[in-house]
């Protein structure tokens, strides 16, 4: 049997080939990376190639790194192998990776969502034998609304707030979320407060972004400025002395897992609004169906399960490798150091 | 169901109790007569019986969903509750239901005498007019335990606010034995308290754990100190010539020890006593485990009867001569008490003992023997307290002794429930045996949520094999279990049964070949 283009390695998806890794968790000579995300972005490897937006993101979060930014759809050539990225429309910046040798094609997605989320570049299906997915939300049990419907509520709870003279908490992952919600919220209902690390990213997004504008909170940003107007924090300032000053306040979290009643108890917030960067069960298959592809690779998420469908239900060459990607990891996101970022 | 799901969609998104009192107060205040009774009904476990196996709900649910039905259960063990699978894998096709929530009651008590297609037509056309949340509210309904957070007790605050009516004395009223179709909500929540039915307990008075020693209580000779008991909390109500025992969960559970009807004859007219259901075996008073053996039967056996006789150990006098005497100071109530052993009580009614005792330190001495006398510690009840209504401080007190401990393994864990869904919770707990390692306990509880966190990462990267909703996990993680009580058992494979086995702490510094062994857990027997 010839070897696999793409292999799982100890240290990431590796490409033979042309000697490079793709999202690797170990540090490597050379990365290929999809998006800025801390379980797909590590730090330590020697030289990164990614979009050059998210080669902005990756600069800010890691620091001084020696990084190659590709437009999408651009062909690299590594040792006769093409490598190109197409947006996968998760987050700013963030690609699908297609990788072709001697007429053989893989594509990897990092992380995906279908629904076009106004910030970034919309999911683009190519065409492939090998489909490398995530299936975070990969349960029959998530079907996502349409994202209006949901902003539409997000701002009725604001304006709620707001006249019960109550300020708004939404708790959001800094990059990606935040800023998908900074897009949709409505400007005309009052201002937008940011923790310094939505900020931080926010910042950087804003170069190749449009959106509304923010206010950052210091130590000198007085109380009454922000009573009735919304913050956007990272999940970690819920319960902390940073936010507890900003009372009386009421919290939400937007994430996919807010499906999950259990989860919304668990996170402990008033409101709790389903809003995901992940595909849901029907745009996974959808996605899968698009690549017209043979193979199917599950990576993260529920992938014993969705591997086995498709394989038994729909009669794909379907099976799971086990990655460090941790998807959706709002859960385990460690608390922010709130002295740190407020100041 | 609007309202109702609205209701429950409220109470959900939020952790303030009062906020969950002031939805419900509101609710109570605007819905119609007929679903309020049924909300009172279900929200103090006055459920109708499940009219569908669940085996069929899941089968139908995973056909409208068109998903196999090896999926669906894969969902339903990562959702963690049936009633929210259902939920979320239907697809809504109508804007919602529009019959109001004792129409959709009624509905169900009666679908269970419907044949198979119509139950399927009928749960078909329900589940897909409804929205999420009516369609959560009505599965929930359907599938029993219905448990949302709402204790009996919040719920009756919020009826008291919403009808203007004292707390105690609504509680009251809502006991007994009514179902919606015996009785209305006015009748139920307005007719006098004369109308109280003839069995019905009095709301029971909860003591509350002490943390630190009992000095903060004060001088000693203010207090009563007696054992705690492990048995069954119960009233016993004597009224009209007819003995009611009810429990601690306000249930009925007369049929359940017959040999207390004797007592109907001993006892005069019109007398309530509030006290603890023990079993006897051959050396005395019986385990928690020889209790067990008497209940979740639905007839009690005469073997049984002879080998684990039961008793009240009473220890308070609630209602004497049909006096409602729960106003007196503990003194007065005790003295009534002791009134009815003046005569011969039988033998299936003791009183329990008054411990002599003259300063805290002694009282502490008695708690380090208190397992000796079979019961969990010790009780401290201020002489001059009257009897209260629920769990209030100040007045009773449990003073327990220390749980036994044990240092165990880690060896496997399932998802848990409600808001442990989709996290690691629920722990099976191993010891030496030799070379290998054998399970002694489960446990849910005793973890912070980081803790469990951190555990539901480690189970979700060290998984050796699965079975269904179980992983079995590499034995690597150490706790501290706790539990009260040991006995000899048949029915596990370690040889002992353990009584409320809980998660202490997490012992990082020990790694698993440091954990105890089987012999050192039998050596507590």
């Amino acid at each position: 049997m010839k070897k696999p283009l793409l292999a799982f390695t100890e240290k990431g998806i590796y490409c033979e080939p042309a000697g490079v890794y793709l999202d690797p968790w170990r540090p490597v000579n050379k990365a290929l990376i999809t998006h800025g995300h801390s379980d797909h972005a590590r730090w330590g490897h020697q030289q990164y190639i990614t979009h050059h937006h998210n080669k902005s993101i990756m600069e800010r979060r890691l620091g001084d790194i020696a990084a190659q930014g590709v437009d999408w759809g651009e062909t690299t050539v590594i040792n006769n192998v093409k490598f190109s990225f197409h947006p996968a429309g998760h987050i700013p910046g963030s690609s699908q990776i297609r990788v072709e040798h001697k007429g053989e094609v893989w594509v990897f997605t990092g992380d995906y969502k279908l629904e076009d989320d106004g910030i970034a570049p919309p999911f683009e299906p190519v065409k492939c034998n090998g489909f490398i997915t995530e299936c975070t939300f990969g349960l029959p049990a998530f079907n996502w609304r349409p994202q209006q419907e949901v902003f539409n509520d997000i701002n009725t709870w604001w304006k709620q707030n707001k006249a019960e003279g109550h300020t708004s908490v939404l708790f959001a992952y800094s990059l990606g979320k935040a800023q998908r919600l900074l897009k949709h919220l409505d400007p005309e209902t009052g201002t937008i407060f940011t923790h310094g690390a939505i900020e931080n990213m926010t910042e950087v997004v804003r170069r190749f972004t449009d959106l509304p504008p923010t206010t950052l909170i210091t130590k000198d940003t007085p109380k009454s400025e922000i009573r009735g107007n919304l913050i956007i924090a990272p999940p970690g300032t819920h319960g902390s002395v940073w936010l507890r000053k900003f009372a009386p306040y009421a919290t939400a979290s937007a994430s996919g897992w807010m499906a999950f009643r259990g989860a919304r108890r668990r996170r402990a917030v008033d409101r709790g609004f389903v809003l995901s960067d992940h595909a849901d069960w029907s745009g996974l298959l959808e996605a899968v169906k698009a690549t017209g592809c043979e193979t199917v690779v599950a990576t993260h998420g529920y992938t014993a399960i969705f591997s086995r469908y498709l394989r038994e239900e729909l009669g794909y060459h379907a099976y799971t490798e086990n990655t460090e990607y941790e998807g959706d990891s709002e859960e385990e996101e460690p608390p922010t150091n709130a002295k740190e970022t407020a100041s | 169901m609007k309202d109702f799901a609205q209701l429950i969609r409220r109470l959900d998104s939020t952790n303030s109790t009062n906020s969950k009192v002031a939805y419900l107060s509101a609710y109570f205040s605007s819905a119609a007569p007929k679903d309020k009774l049924w909300t009172i009904a279900l929200l103090s476990h006055r459920r109708p019986r499940r009219p569908v196996s669940t085996t069929k709900l899941r089968e139908w649910a995973s056909n409208l969903a068109s998903i196999p039905l090896w999926l669906f259960e894969e969902s339903y063990h990562i959702v963690g509750d049936l009633a929210e699978t259902i939920a979320l894998v239907v697809p809504q096709e109508q804007g919602g239901d529009q019959k109001a929530l004792h129409e959709r009651m009624e509905e169900l008590a009666g679908l269970g005498r419907k044949n198979e297609d119509e139950q399927r037509l009928y749960l078909e056309t329900a589940w897909q007019a409804f929205d999420h949340y009516e369609r959560f509210a009505f599965t929930k309904l359907l599938t029993g335990g219905f448990r949302i957070g709402i204790s009996q007790k919040l719920m009756t605050r919020a009826l008291a606010q919403a009808t203007g009516q004292e707390e105690d004395v609504l509680a009251f009223k809502l006991m007994g034995n009514w179902t919606p179709e015996t009785t209305t909500f006015d009748k139920l929540v307005f007719s006098g308290q004369e109308a109280a039915e003839k069995s019905k307990p009095y709301p029971f008075y909860l003591a509350y754990p002490l943390e630190e020693g009992p000095e903060s209580l004060g001088e000693p000779q203010h207090w009563y100190v007696e054992y705690k008991w492990d048995g069954i909390r119960a009233q016993v109500v004597c009224r009209g010539g007819a003995l009611f025992i009810w429990s601690r969960g306000e249930e009925l559970v007369t049929d359940k020890f017959p040999e207390l009807q004797e007592l109907a004859e001993l006892l005069p007219e019109g007398t309530v006593i509030d006290g603890e259901l023990l079993a006897r075996n051959e050396q005395g008073i019986g385990s928690f485990n020889d209790l067990q053996k008497r209940l979740g039967r639905k007839t009690v056996s005469k073997k049984l009867l002879k080998e684990r006789p039961v008793f009240l150990k009473a220890y308070d006098l609630l209602e004497w001569k049909g006096k409602d005497i729960r106003a007196l100071p503990l003194q007065e109530r005790r003295a009534y008490l002791d009134r009815l052993f003046s005569k011969p009580a039988g033998t299936f009614l003791e009183r329990s003992p008054l411990l002599d005792f003259n300063t805290w330190e002694e009282a502490a001495q008695l708690r380090e023997r208190a397992r000796e006398e079979k019961s969990e510690g010790l009780m401290l009840k201020s002489k001059n307290a009257p009897y209260g209504v629920g769990r209030k401080k100040g007045d009773w007190w449990k003073w327990k002794v220390d749980p036994l401990t044990i240092d165990a393994v880690l060896t496997y864990a399932m998802r848990g429930h409600g808001r442990r869904t989709n996290l690691f919770t629920d722990y099976t707990f191993a010891l030496w045996d030799g070379e290998e390692l054998v399970t002694f306990a489960k446990a849910y509880s005793g973890l912070s949520d980081a803790e469990f966190r951190e555990a539901d990462r480690f189970i979700k990267k060290n998984t050796l094999d699965r079975f269904g909703p179980v992983r079995q996990v590499k034995p690597e993680l150490v706790f501290e279990i706790a539990f009260e009580g040991i006995a000899p058992s048949n029915r596990h494979k370690s040889g002992v049964a353990v009584r409320f086995p809980r998660i202490l702490r997490w012992r990082k510094d020990k790694s698993p070949e440091e954990a105890n062994t089987l012999n050192d857990l039998k050596a507590l027997l």
